[in-house]
């Protein structure tokens, strides 16, 4: 390896070689291991760019032979630094790209959601149905950096064993901050209760897990319970409980969607033949209003959720279960982008 | 007949109901363990019979659509509950409990089970 590495520098960076030894060039490609060993002091005595009067004096063969194989080693090393930094340069180049462009893909989504919600003015939608999810869009991109950001200090707190009294402030803000989101999801809801069931605000990677307008609560729960060992006997209880009982209620909130999902398509579906269709628009538009309560009920689920789970455990498991949800969201944003990023067959 | 009304939070209406609507409601909500006051075609009615069905409960169920004093009962449930939805609403052991989100959060904070218990609804 070494060997080729130095005839492909010589080939690339000439300079290196003197034209005045030119029929050394046989001999001064192949280097004996221990040859290379003993040359550790000159190599980096050829760091120098001036000559120095050492050089000057021993110009017997053998010390150009073995300058110039260190000079060669040299140059070899920093072409390797500089190929390394420029394939560093062109993979975080490439990872900003894929950001970009899933950022103007969402972009672009909402474009086509505006032209869509303006081209169904014949139903009188009035203009604040964009505006609010316009606003609910600026919102959570707040939100996220400020989630960001308690994790980063949840995570400094924990690893510094800070008091309860200073966790407990940490737990309260995090609580907090879920609360917000769900406010600001029902906002969102009175403007378009669609755009929460498809999640569009979401990364890709948290869409394939999205539930009825956000994430499964029994999915909160399993991130959780591995980080908050060991519990007593009687948080374990109440935790089997609380898991139960959320797995039960989402259970219920899941067939109810169903049976809605169905009842609409027979609304839509009936008298298709006979062309004239006002009644069914005005039996599915009542069926569309039903979904709002279900995003509505799916979120308060969340919310008691988590505040049952805050009840259960002490402040500092609280912390450490706060941690792990921000951190397990964060790394599945993080995921969309680098599958976003990744080598793919050109078209 | 009194209400658990007060612990939940709902403002309990003193006068211009009729009386005997509102008398029907309490008796049958008082026949059974658990009782559940609903609409046929409503989804979110569905939503809470699965999930008493899948506690292992069997609640008996009302479908105000099919009553003939349905409506009535209807509005007399929504001025009970102080909202516009009337459905569904769930009475334990003869006490009201409320709609979907107050089973929910009652549930999760556990302390639907002990109820269901209490009214002969759940064994152990």
């Amino acid at each position: 390896m070494a060997i080729y590495e130095q005839f492909h520098h010589i080939s690339r960076w000439g300079d290196a070689f003197n034209v005045d030894n030119s029929p050394n060039t046989g001999s001064s490609t192949i280097v004996p291991a221990d040859v290379r060993l003993n040359n550790k002091a000159e190599y980096i005595s050829c760091e120098q760019v001036e000559p120095s009067i050492s050089d000057q004096e021993t110009n017997k063969p053998a010390d150009k032979i073995q300058r110039r194989l260190a000079q060669n080693r040299e140059a070899a090393r920093k072409s390797r630094l500089r190929k390394k930094a420029y394939v560093q340069q062109l993979e975080s180049s490439r990872l900003k790209l894929a950001q970009l462009e899933q950022e103007l893909e969402r972009a672009r989504q909402q474009g086509i959601y505006k032209s869509g919600a303006s081209g169904a003015g014949g139903f009188g939608l009035p203009a604040t149905v964009n505006s609010g999810i316009t606003a609910f869009e600026m919102e959570y991109t707040h939100w996220v950096e400020e989630q960001n950001r308690q994790i980063c200090e949840l995570r400094t707190a924990l690893a510094a064993h800070v008091t309860d009294i200073e966790l407990r402030i940490l737990v309260e803000s995090g609580l907090n901050h879920y609360c917000n989101l769900f406010r600001m999801k029902a906002d969102a809801a009175k403007a378009d209760v669609f755009y929460l069931i498809s999640g569009i605000w979401r990364t890709s990677a948290e869409r394939f897990f999205h539930w009825i307008g956000g994430f499964r609560p029994s999915e909160i729960l399993n991130v959780v319970v591995p980080q908050i060992e060991p519990l007593t006997d009687q948080q374990h209880l109440e935790v089997c409980n609380l898991r139960q009982s959320s797995q039960q209620a989402e259970d219920a909130l899941s067939q109810g969607v169903d049976k809605l999902q169905q009842s609409l398509a027979e609304d839509v579906a009936s008298g298709l033949c006979s062309g004239n269709y006002r009644a069914q628009m005005v039996a599915a538009i009542d069926k569309l209003e039903g979904l709002e309560n279900f995003v509505s009920q799916a979120d308060h689920l969340r919310q008691q959720t988590l505040q049952q789970m805050v009840r259960i455990l002490t402040t500092r498991q609280a912390a450490r279960g706060f941690l792990a949800m921000g951190e397990y969201f964060h790394r599945l944003r993080a995921l969309s982008s680098l599958w976003a990023a990744r080598p793919r067959e050109s078209a | 007949m009194h209400y658990q009304g007060e612990s939940w939070g709902y403002y309990m209406p003193t006068s211009s109901m009729p009386s005997d609507t509102m008398e029907r409601v309490v008796k049958l909500a008082s026949e059974s363990a658990v009782v559940i006051f609903s609409l046929s075609s409503c989804c979110m009615c569905h939503a809470v019979k699965r999930l008493f069905c899948g506690m292992g409960v069997n609640p008996t169920v009302y479908e105000l659509d099919q009553d003939l004093r349905g409506k009535e009962m209807e509005r007399a449930l929504m001025r009970l509950l102080g909202n516009s939805q009337a459905v569904p609403v769930v009475f334990i052991g003869g006490k009201l409990i409320g709609s979907m989100d107050r089973v929910m959060a009652s549930h999760i904070n556990g302390t639907l089970v002990p109820l269901l218990k209490e009214a002969g609804a759940l064994w152990l």
